[in-house]
């Protein structure tokens, strides 16, 4: 059951309920897709406010399997927010086996335009599932600790 | 399972509580070594792997496990409450310009800056000190360690399992006191229970207290997720499968449970150092507005943690590995760890509510350590989600609303405050009812917010 979906064109990510915390969910045609708009509902979490892609840092991780990939992943960019004090709109995503090779564009934290909600602890193994549908839609999902 | 699982509830605490709560208590109850029972306090809702508000306790010596979704991603997430010696009389007449002050003195939020930046040598030596560490360095008074849970230091912290990366993220974020759930507040005492242990905890009404909600920041929250996927991807290598993920665990004597064990602990005293810091801050605004004014701990206490403890099970003493996860320790009147000016009185059990609607302060009882080895709640509990909370309530009107009954609260996000309304968490006042008819700590005083910091 979707709780907020991004209601741009195009746009495939969405929040799904926890009682204490934050689901967070991307759909896509592939994997790297879905990695990446599961990126944009996880800065939906902190702020709606728009961010300007201003600056890029590149990240990578590697784990035994997808879906700890995207734990991974997601957990590089919750660092990167943390360590930069920076904020992220725009991903992209490189998947080889069980390798990911990712970019960030984003800006720094302005508290006044961005008002962040809260701030992302780390995902979780919590309703943590990677898969693709019978039309072939993935969709990469799991809660966040915030 | 191995062992029962334990709910500690009244009908309608019952009746509210999400299914994930009995299936997480039956889940961790099927872990090897788990001693007595798999419990759930009163507060308790759906957790990772165990519930929010889950005890349990495991034999190293049993092939006993150490969770580090036991513990959570705020390791020592506590509260703290100090004294002030002043009555909201005294308040009322600044109680704007101290909110403000406050808002403007206290690092809270995404995107705030901390003063203090930690290199290597200060980073080990916070990691192995903890508060003892803070004062130290001239955060804090040496008077306060022993009102802190293990005096202030968490022994066997081992600073060489702290990874860089978690090192990196509490670099400069010491003396900061995050977002969400977390808060400042300032509180007036609006009911006293029991007049006797009032008194020994320094309490009367009207008397104004701070209380502080926070943990170990990003340091902790860099080795929660490490080590999470670290179980994980060991159990998997081993074989063993959990019915939940999230439940990854690694037995205690084992390379990674003892190596995640010495992070822990470093976690811990991590989040000692932050609150004495920010218990230093908070003393400092206090003096400003009120000259020669000192702020003085009454008790600190952790609620995600794991603990090596002795308790008596059947008859028979043992040393348990205690998982606390969003659950409070509560030792009872007479316990050899509680200062001896507390000591007959029992442990105070600091219970935050949600903002509009106050916290209590509870003194551990005897009798809890035969029911949930010396715990009890931690708080409120949500009782919706976020997104739900934000649909239904408006910052600014909460804002606007809670200023009429003269609370004041400073945020700089209005979503926030939405996520974090009143209405969006359990009745507190029904969560401490059942701890105390549970016999797990009994009601001292219930606090109502004059001023809420929150980030």
């Amino acid at each position: 059951m979707s709780e907020l979906a991004s209601t741009l064109k195009n746009a495939k990510w969405e929040h799904f309920p926890h009682v204490a915390d934050v689901g967070v969910r991307g759909f896509g045609k592939t994997v790297a897709e879905a990695f990446e708009q599961a990126a944009q509902a996880l800065t939906a979490v902190i702020t709606h406010a728009a961010i300007e892609p201003k600056l890029r840092v590149e990240v990578s991780c590697t784990a035994p399997d997808l879906e700890i990939l995207f734990v991974e992943w997601l957990n590089a960019i919750i660092y990167e927010m943390a360590v930069r004090k920076m904020l992220f709109s725009r991903f992209a995503v490189t998947i080889n086996g069980t390798r990911l090779i990712g970019t960030l564009w984003g800006e720094p934290v302005d508290i006044a335009r961005h008002a962040p909600a809260c701030e992302p602890k780390g995902a979780t193994f919590t309703a943590l599932k990677v898969a693709a549908d019978r039309d072939g839609t993935w969709a990469a999902a799991c809660i966040v600790d915030v | 399972m191995r062992v029962p699982a334990i709910i500690y509830a009244d009908e309608n605490l019952i009746r509210d509580m999400d299914d994930k709560v009995y299936e997480q208590a039956a889940n961790v109850a099927m872990l090897p070594g788990i001693v007595q029972a798999s419990y759930a306090m009163p507060d308790a809702h759906w957790g990772y792997g165990f519930p929010i508000g889950g005890v349990a306790a495991f034999d190293a010596d049993q092939d006993g496990v150490v969770s580090a979704g036991g513990v959570g991603f705020d390791i020592s997430c506590g509260v703290r409450t100090m004294l002030s010696g002043l009555k909201v009389a005294d308040i009322l007449p600044v109680q704007k310009a101290l909110a403000d002050s406050l808002f403007r003195q206290i690092p809270a939020g995404v995107g705030s800056t901390g003063a203090i930046t930690l290199d290597t040598v200060e980073m080990d030596a916070m990691l192995s000190g903890g508060a003892r560490w803070a004062i130290a360095r001239g955060w804090g008074e040496a008077r306060d360690l022993e009102r802190i849970e293990e005096n202030g230091t968490m022994t066997g912290a081992m600073p060489e399992w702290v990874s860089e990366r978690a090192r990196e993220r509490q670099r400069r974020e010491m003396g900061t006191l995050g977002s969400g759930n977390h808060y400042l507040e300032v509180q007036a005492v609006a009911e006293i229970f029991d007049a006797k242990v009032a008194g020994i905890y320094g309490l009367a009404e009207n008397d104004v207290v701070v209380t502080i909600h926070c943990g170990s920041r990003g340091l902790g929250h860099q080795i929660g997720s490490e080590y999470l996927r670290d179980m994980v991807i060991a159990a998997s290598a081993s074989g063993i499968s959990f019915p939940d993920r999230e439940l990854a665990c690694a037995p205690i004597k084992s390379d990674v449970g003892q190596r995640y064990l010495g992070a822990m602990r470093a976690a811990i005293n991590c989040a000692l150092a932050n609150r004495e810091i920010l218990g230093h801050f908070a003393t400092r605004v206090f003096a400003h507005f009120f000259p020669g004014n000192s702020l003085s701990l009454l008790f600190d206490v952790s609620h995600n943690t794991c603990k090596v403890e002795p308790h008596m099970v059947n008859g028979k003493r043992r040393q348990l590995f205690v998982h606390r996860k969003g659950a409070t320790r509560a030792f009872g009147p007479g316990h050899e760890s509680l200062p001896v000016p507390l000591r007959s009185a029992g442990q105070p059990v600091l219970i935050g509510g949600s903002m509009g609607t106050g916290s209590y302060i509870l003194a551990g009882e005897a009798s809890a350590e035969q029911k949930a080895f010396s715990s009890a709640c931690h708080g409120a509990g949500r009782a919706m989600s976020r997104h739900a909370a934000l649909k239904q309530w408006s910052g600014r009107k909460i804002q606007d609303d809670l200023r009429t009954q003269g609370i004041l609260i400073r945020s700089p996000s209005t979503r926030g405050i939405a996520e974090e309304a009143p209405g969006a968490y359990k009745d507190v006042a029904a969560v401490v009812a059942v701890a105390e008819h549970a016999g797990l700590a009994r009601r001292i005083a219930r606090l109502r917010p004059l001023i809420c910091i929150k980030g």
